[in-house]
């Protein structure tokens, strides 16, 4: 059963990562227009860094 | 400060070299972009947001044409596309103006619109979703791994292992329910301030007493706690709240982009120069151009020019309203044939447009009194679960002898598998679908009742012009008239914008008739057009001006070269699926009345074209809204469809509105549905569907309530493990969101 002292927090830790990356997708306007960024990966146009 | 945007800016936007390019072609946009970059570095904090509408947007190809073309417009420093939305978000210099970005995205082929951003509101980011999605996430991540450990309990960890997961359970659920649950405790807290039990009193207790009690079982090494289920509880109503918000937001979002593409502003005259401003800036005295087809911005004299009005919205009236110096306009009026100067009489909140739409506010303070059937149920509801959880609690204290613990634990499970999940979760599961199929019809549910609403319908009210019809002038008979009288009456009508006169043109030209030659085609604003045919001179407008009698209905009278006169009356056009969808009403048993502010023989007349019999005419606003009210006395639930001011006090007062996105915004912010399309036909299917969702509603009550009458008397009995109520309530709360899907 010592497993567990790893598998417990190896678990939750996974999971709260998740959380974080949600969090920090919905803080950060990532849900903002899904439509357009499904579209915008065909464009050929390439930019270097992100648009202001 | 300076030479940190100096370097960022010197090259905005680089680009691969090419190698076909002359050094002249590349040259060119570096200068251009560098003065801009200078120009900007100069004045950095008067930066402008711009938001501009594009609905002809759809794919990838269209992101980067609108991108990329208006960055290579002067003054602008970047634009960004939002497709699902169908808006640009352009980031200009100060300077640039709108009508620029428009013309430059017409030339790229879009058709754009400007977007008021005072109308959209700051809710662009929509901090309320995204409180609310964070806490479904923080719920739902929670109720994963409390369950994950909840499950090894059930499955038989002892002791020290069970203590350990109970402990870490409560590290995760503690925080969780003060985050996630503050939605619940704070509407919870108002209604006990207000003296009420609203649904969220049960939930709140549920959820502090579950988080509480588990606590005390876990430091006390207890067998049982109940963290899963204070969670998952959590989540499930999370996800109803969450959903009953996304479905009502997404139908306010379209309604205020409605509202934001009429921008206010006016062209004011300073000293003899035009300048555009905001409506809000005009004051009373000041001197205001209204060009043909604009709406008065405000009430005033007319002072200059000659001119017909559209009073339609206000109204009701088809006719238009002669308009010259003198004359007395109502902010609201559109303007048709010339330009007109005014003079303003009363601006903003005194303008009369601004009265009625206040007045509107008042009498829809008044519709509060409809209670949705979740809070009817919860009135019910609410108290019954309080009183059965404090009986099993003083039952079992009295029965174990002063064990608090153990009437606790059963006070609580009682609490909990009784929760209101189905009126959380199911009414809401069953409004976002009817409301998502309606959407796609074209019906925006604005107001969170009104599906509730228009399901008890029996009676529907319909004004005539811009709801039933079209608004737009059809000419009749053309048949009766000599070919050659027509080609005259084409000849003539095409020199003009008024609307009887596009509409003659229009007519014409679909019968391929060749157009008069004519010379010396003048147009008298507020009259007619007038030339010469033979040396003759030819009219084509006004009876009085013409030298006709006048008129039952509208018509527009052509004077020939022969001397006679010839009339060419006009209707309305019908608006499409307008029989079918009265005709469908009628035969789902509903009164279908007709109530307009036109002339009897004009309403009469369209009254028989639809097959309705019970119309009335020259109705002023107050005796619509007086006779929605009768109907309402004689006990009938009322339907109100209408688009103009006039209608807005009658909309306020029916049981339920709807209103055409085509009308004006007073009528649109009175209604509580907003129809989007031309075609009127899914109106009848809107009402089988609210039908079908209220059935819908009430099924999952029973549900619940059966759900409850196994469940109950189990955890009354104290036979209730956190198993049972885990299992229990997930599965009353899948099946109602399962049932509210099945709406066709």
């Amino acid at each position: 059963m010592e497993v567990l002292a790893y598998l417990i927090p190896i678990s939750i830790g996974l999971g709260g990562l998740g959380l974080l990356a949600f969090i920090w997708a919905l803080t950060h306007r990532q849900y903002d227009d899904p439509k357009g960024d499904a579209a915008r990966m065909l464009n050929t146009d390439y930019d270097d860094h992100p648009k202001v | 400060m300076v030479p940190a945007i100096m370097t960022t800016a010197a090259d905005p936007h680089p680009q691969p070299m090419s190698a076909a390019a002359c050094p002249a072609c590349i040259l060119t946009p570096d200068a251009a972009r560098l003065a801009r970059a200078v120009s900007a570095a100069q004045q950095p904090a008067l930066r402008e947001h711009l938001i501009v509408s594009v609905p002809g947007m759809h794919c990838a190809g269209c992101i980067s044409t609108v991108e990329r073309g208006l960055e290579r417009l002067d003054g602008v420093r970047a634009a960004r596309v939002n497709l699902g939305l169908k808006r640009v978000m352009v980031d200009a210099a100060p300077g640039l103006q709108l009508s620029d970005i428009i013309t430059h995205l017409a030339n790229l082929g879009y058709e754009a619109h400007e977007l008021d951003a005072d109308a959209l509101g700051p809710e662009q980011n929509d901090p309320e979703g995204r409180a609310l999605l964070m806490r479904l996430a923080v719920s739902f991540f929670a109720m994963m791994n409390v369950m994950l450990l909840s499950v090894a309990v059930w499955s038989g960890a002892e002791d020290a292992t069970r203590d350990l997961f109970h402990w870490i359970s409560a590290a995760i659920a503690l925080p969780t329910l003060a985050f996630a649950g503050q939605p619940f405790f704070a509407s919870a807290g108002a209604a006990l301030r207000a003296g009420r039990l609203g649904m969220d009193v049960p939930i709140s207790l549920a959820l502090l007493l579950s988080g509480g009690l588990s606590l005390y079982e876990t430091v006390a090494g207890g067998h049982q706690a109940y963290f899963d289920a204070g969670v998952m509880l959590c989540f499930f109503l999370l996800a109803g709240r969450y959903l009953d918000y996304r479905s009502r937001s997404v139908a306010r979002s379209a309604a205020q982009e409605l509202s934001a593409l009429e921008v206010p502003r006016a062209t004011r005259l300073d000293d003899g120069v035009a300048q555009e401003v905001a409506i809000a800036a005009l004051a009373v005295g000041d001197i205001v151009r209204v060009r043909p087809g604009g709406r008065m911005p405000v009430d005033g004299t007319v002072i200059r020019g000659e001119s017909e009005l559209d009073r339609g919205l206000l109204t009701g009236e088809t006719r238009p309203v002669q308009a010259s110096p003198g004359s007395i306009v109502c902010a609201g009026e559109i303007n048709l044939t010339g330009p007109l100067d005014l003079q303003v009489t009363a601006a903003g909140q005194d303008s009369s447009l601004a009265r009625m739409t206040a007045l509107v506010a008042l009498a829809e303070s008044g519709r509060d009194r409809y209670r949705s059937l979740a809070d009817r149920a919860a009135r019910v509801y609410a108290p019954l679960v309080h009183l059965l959880a404090l009986a099993a609690f003083g039952f079992w204290l009295w029965h174990s002898d002063g064990d608090v613990r153990l009437a606790l634990n059963i006070a609580v499970a009682v609490l909990l598998i009784t929760c209101p999940c189905a009126l959380g979760l199911a009414v809401p599961a069953v409004v976002t679908t009817a409301s998502g199929k309606l959407f796609r019809k074209g019906f925006l549910i604005k107001t969170s009742t009104a599906l509730e609403r228009l399901a008890g319908v029996d009676t529907v009210v319909f004004d005539k012009t811009g709801t039933l019809t079209l608004g737009l002038l059809q000419p009749l008979g053309l048949d009766q008239h000599r070919p050659d009288d027509l080609a005259l009456a084409l000849a003539l009508a095409q020199g003009s914008g008024h609307p009887l006169a596009q509409a003659l043109t229009q007519a014409l030209q679909a019968r391929n008739i060749i157009p008069t030659v004519l010379c010396d085609i003048t147009e008298l604003p507020g009259h007619g057009i007038q030339a010469t045919a033979d040396g003759k001179i030819v009219r084509l407008g006004r009876a009085d001006w013409v030298g006709a009698e006048p008129p039952a209905g509208t018509a527009s009278f052509l004077q020939t070269p022969r001397g006679d006169i010839c009339t060419f009356g006009f209707a309305d056009h019908l608006r499409p699926g307008a029989v079918q969808a009265v005709a469908a009403l009628q035969a789902q048993g509903l009164q279908v009345h007709l109530i307009s502010g036109d002339n009897a023989h004009a309403v009469a007349d369209f009254a028989q074209r639809l097959g309705i019999t019970q119309w009335q005419a020259n109705a002023l606003p107050t005796q619509k809204a007086a006779r929605v009210a009768a109907m309402q006395a004689n006990g009938q639930h009322v339907l109100m469809m209408g688009d103009g001011l006039n209608d807005t006090a009658a909309l306020a007062t029916a049981d339920v509105s709807i209103a055409p996105g085509s009308g004006l915004d007073a009528a649109r912010v009175a209604a509580d549905i907003v129809f989007l399309g031309q075609d009127l036909a899914p109106l009848s299917d809107a009402l089988r569907l609210a039908r079908q969702s209220r059935r819908r509603i009430l099924q999952n009550f029973a549900m619940a309530a059966v759900y409850n009458m196994i469940a109950v008397p189990l955890a009354l009995a104290g036979l209730a493990s956190p198993l049972a109520a885990a299992a229990a309530m997930s599965l009353s709360s899948i099946s109602v969101s399962l049932n509210a899907l099945r709406l066709r």
